[in-house]
Parts: structure tokens; C-alpha cells; sequence
């Protein structure tokens, strides 16, 4: 059986075939660099091969042939450029993605939190808020919440708004449930939200610890300090460089023995900071600050 | 000898196959001379949740280190890399970046998203396969690789256990070498490598 190519949504978005990839490269560079020097938003650091194909999807968004037309239209309409940053920021994500890592979060780093009279906590890059509120849970169950601040925060206003709602879609839940269980959670998940429509409303009691707001982890500082970082599965997103530049930034912002929390297929192994940390888990990337 | 038009060697080979291609996969690597010089990378649809099982079925079969992509690990000759679940590999000049947005066609991993990132890092020096399959991922991306002045091989779909994928990758990309497993098996072992330095520019 011979299937047609693109059957299941069309081709998919990139450069027409005969495009020239050197000229490509020239017209991203310049596209990003006016970016940066007309919204002051820096994404010249990102990892190429993936800020390439969300370009060519906002090209293809705004019906629009080449980088240099898109260039010109976010350049002169800030709704256009609204819409690639949200291109740009927004990223797939899950209540208790990778389960396995809430369950050795219970069992390895809740006992090292129980320690601590006030535990400071930062989702660096929480997007639309599931692994924060899945952190709300987590640490509610274990009788640690009220002593926990969360601060959450992303560069896009527009995730953070709909972190701050607590609404996820209703068909996710079922997904949810299964990874919370796995995730060790001890309780019934529906008894956290309300169904209403094709949404589910998470109870506001799980922020009244979360404190929303807008950090770039590009050119904004540290913050506060500590005990806790997560950071998972933004950095893939940056390349080496900017990637050790904000390695540098949640090494100054964890108190000594503080934890980092990076997602399942990253690695301190590829960064200078390294000798800074001990493994925590054999399995799941949670790194100590040694030294 | 091969040599893609440059007259160079060819540096990354990038594999797709969906779930069911394990036993092609065992095949192919198992296959490969332990002088295998190209970076070799295995893109095949599984399940979110599934472990380093395939990893590990696969290095029983060779002795080239077999190691499954992490964000930012070099891309180096002599060594197979197998994409996780749940995440694109993307490939840069050098080294993997990984992605978690969408499925592309209901697939994370998409082989057309690593075909395409291959096809744009390294152009003619890359090597597209689509092995069995049912769907049509890869198809894409192979043309990609091919216009881009790379090589594109299709495994012949009357000898696969799907036919859907390698026949959807035949007539996107009529230019394609087609051949049952075990010739391109000897027909990729044969084609020429390109050198170390040029894979980590």
C-alpha cells in the first residue's frame, strides 16, 4: 500500500527545496539580531537547528516565503512578533512528565528538604505552569508546602497568565492521573481539580505559595537564593554557550548542597559545571552543589 | 566506490523505522564492519515511556559504542546513537540538540524532523535510510537530504515488514537507491567516510 506523503497535515514547515542554506543561515542571524535590538528580547543564543524550524512555522503562520518577509513584518507589527515569541517560548509539557523523576524526588530529595526551617524553591522556565503545580502536589502530600515558596517564572507574560489560572485541558487528565500515580502519589488526583467544559481547574490553594513573574534567563539576574532549581528541558534549547552562562547563574543562585533538577536526556557531563556538583540519583538527573 | 557529488566522504548516516523495525535495526547494525567510520544515527517510534532496552538489544550486536542521544552530546565517527522516546534529535554541526515540542504527524521522535536538521548541518554529506515502517515519517526529510546533495536509500518494500514507510520515502524521492536489507547493509558499510575534523567544524 502506497501512502501519500504529508497525508496527516500537509508538508511540514521549511525552507522551499531549492533554498539556499547559506543565505538561510545569513537571513536567521539578521532576523534575530533585529529581534534583540528592537524588542530586546535575545534568542541569538538558542540552538540552531530548532529556532530554524519555528521561524519557518511563523513563516508559514503569517503565509508569508522567506526569513527576510518575516523579518520585516515582526520588525513593523508587534502582534506578529507577539505571535513568534510565543512560537518561540512555548513548549510541549506535563503534570509529573517522567514519573520516575517525582518518585525519586520523594524519596531522595524530600528527606534532605525536610531539614530546612524554609524552603525556597525556582522553576526557571515553568511555561504554563504543570510541573509547578505538579511540585504544589507533591510537596502538600508530604507535609512540606507551607513551608515552601515557589517561585515560578518564564520570559513570556503570556504562559505565566495561564500558569497563574490553573487550567489544564480536561482530555491531559487521564494522562495526568496515570503519571501521578506512578509518581508515588498517594491520594485520589481528581480530588485536585474541578471539570468544567473541556478544562480542569485546578484548586487555588495549590498557589497560594507560587509566586508568578517574568524572568529572562538569558539577561536577568539571580534572583534569591536557593534550595532547589528546576530547570527541565529549556536548556535544550540554548546552545553551549548560552547554556554555561546560565549554568553559571543557577550555580550562584543554589545555597552550597542547594539542588539542580534538569530534565531526563540533559546533562551537566557536556558543561564547565560539572566538578561543582555530585550526582543525587543514578537514574534521574538531580545534581547537589559540592562545592 | 560512491562518492556523493563533493567528492567527499559522507559523515552522519540518519536511520528511520518505526515501531516493529527492531529486528531491521538488530540487522543493520549488527551488519556493520568494526572499522565504521560514520556517525550513525537510529530514529525509531516507540513508546514514551520505553527504557534503554533497545539501546542495549543493539550493542549486543556490535562492537561500536551504542549510546542513546542526551542534549549537547558530540555527534562522533565510529559511534551509533539511538534517539530517545519522547523527545525530537535534532542534529546541529557537531552535536544533538534535543526538542520536546510537538509530535510532528504523532510522532516524537519524528524521523523528518532529524532527516531535515541533518539534511540543513550536514547537506551532502549525510546519508538518509528509511527502513520498514507504517506510516510515512521520513519521507520529507529523505528528500530533503537528497536535494541537498545527500544520499538517499530506501529499504525495498517488497522484502520489509511494513511497506507503508519505504514506499511513501520512493515516491517522494524517486531518486532513491532501493535494496533489500542485507545489500544495504554492505552498500552503506562500503561508502566513503569523510574525516573526523570536518564532522566537528
Amino acid at each position: 500500500m502506497v501512502v501519500p506523503v504529508g497525508v496527516e497535515g500537509g508538508p511540514l514547515p521549511g525552507p522551499p527545496h531549492a533554498y539556499d542554506a547559506d543565505l538561510e543561515h545569513l537571513e536567521i542571524e539578521l532576523l534575530l539580531e533585529g529581534v534583540f535590538r528592537h524588542y530586546g528580547f535575545d534568542f541569538r543564543s538558542y540552538a540552531f537547528a530548532s529556532i530554524r524550524r519555528r521561524l519557518w512555522k511563523r513563516v508559514e503562520g503569517e503565509g508569508l516565503r522567506t526569513i527576510s518577509e518575516l523579518q520585516a513584518r515582526i520588525l513593523h507589527d508587534q502582534d506578529a512578533m507577539e505571535r513568534l515569541l510565543l512560537d518561540l517560548s512555548v513548549n510541549v509539557t506535563a503534570m509529573f512528565r517522567d514519573p520516575s523523576f517525582y518518585k525519586e524526588f520523594r524519596e531522595r530529595v524530600v528527606p534532605i528538604l525536610r531539614t530546612y526551617p524554609f524552603i525556597r524553591i525556582w522553576h526557571a522556565g515553568c511555561s504554563t505552569g504543570e510541573e509547578v503545580f505538579s511540585m504544589a502536589i507533591l510537596l502538600e502530600e508530604e507535609g512540606l508546602y507551607d513551608r515552601a515558596r515557589l517561585y515560578a517564572t518564564d520570559i513570556n507574560d503570556v504562559v505565566l497568565q495561564r500558569a497563574r489560572q490553573g487550567i489544564f485541558p480536561l482530555d491531559r487528565m487521564q494522562e495526568y492521573t496515570d503519571n501521578y500515580i506512578r509518581a508515588g502519589g498517594s491520594r485520589s488526583f481528581s480530588e485536585y481539580y474541578t471539570a468544567k467544559y473541556d478544562g480542569a481547574l485546578f484548586a487555588p490553594s495549590l498557589t497560594r505559595n507560587v509566586v508568578f513573574s517574568q524572568h529572562n534567563l538569558v539577561t536577568d539576574r539571580s534572583f534569591s537564593e536557593f534550595h532547589v532549581i528546576f530547570c527541565r528541558n529549556v536548556l535544550i534549547y540554548f546552545d553551549k554557550t548560552l547554556q554555561n552562562r546560565v549554568h553559571k547563574l543557577f550555580y550562584e543562585s543554589l545555597v552550597m548542597f542547594g539542588l539542580l533538577a534538569l530534565g531526563s536526556k540533559e546533562s551537566l557531563k557536556f558543561s564547565q559545571f560539572e566538578p561543582c556538583y555530585e550526582k543525587l540519583s543514578p537514574s534521574e538527573k538531580l545534581y547537589r552543589k559540592v562545592r | 566506490m560512491i562518492a556523493n557529488e563533493a567528492g567527499v566522504g559522507y559523515d552522519v548516516v540518519v536511520v528511520g523505522t518505526s515501531w516493529g523495525g527492531l529486528s531491521a535495526l538488530r540487522t543493520l547494525v549488527g551488519g556493520l564492519p568494526d572499522t565504521f567510520q560514520m556517525a550513525m544515527t537510529l530514529v525509531q517510534h516507540r513508546h514514551k515511556d520505553s527504557d534503554h532496552l533497545l539501546r542495549t538489544l543493539l550493542q549486543e550486536r556490535t562492537t561500536l559504542p551504542v549510546c542513546e542521544v542526551e542534549d549537547k552530546m558530540p555527534i562522533e565517527h565510529g559511534r551509533i546513537y539511538v534517539a530517545p522516546p519522547d523527545y525530537h534529535t535534532l542534529i546541529e554541526p557537531g552535536h544533538f540538540s534535543l526538542s520536546t515540542e510537538a509530535p510532528v504527524r504523532y510522532s516524537r521522535p519524528s524521523i523528518d524532523v532529524t532527516f531535515l536538521s541533518a539534511a540543513d548541518s550536514y547537506a551532502h554529506r549525510t546519508v538518509g535510510v528509511v527502513l520498514t515502517g507504517a506510516n510515512a515519517d521520513g519521507s520529507d526529510g529523505l528528500r530533503r537530504i537528497s536535494d541537498r546533495g545527500g544520499m538517499a536509500i530506501v529499504q525495498d518494500p517488497t522484502t520489509a515488514e511494513s511497506a507503508s514507510m519505504p514506499s511513501a520515502a520512493m515516491q517522494a524521492v524517486p531518486r532513491a537507491r532501493v535494496m533489500s536489507l542485507p545489500d544495504l547493509v554492505k552498500f552503506i558499510s562500503a561508502l566513503p567516510a569523510g574525516t573526523p575534523e570536518r564532522a566537528d567544524r
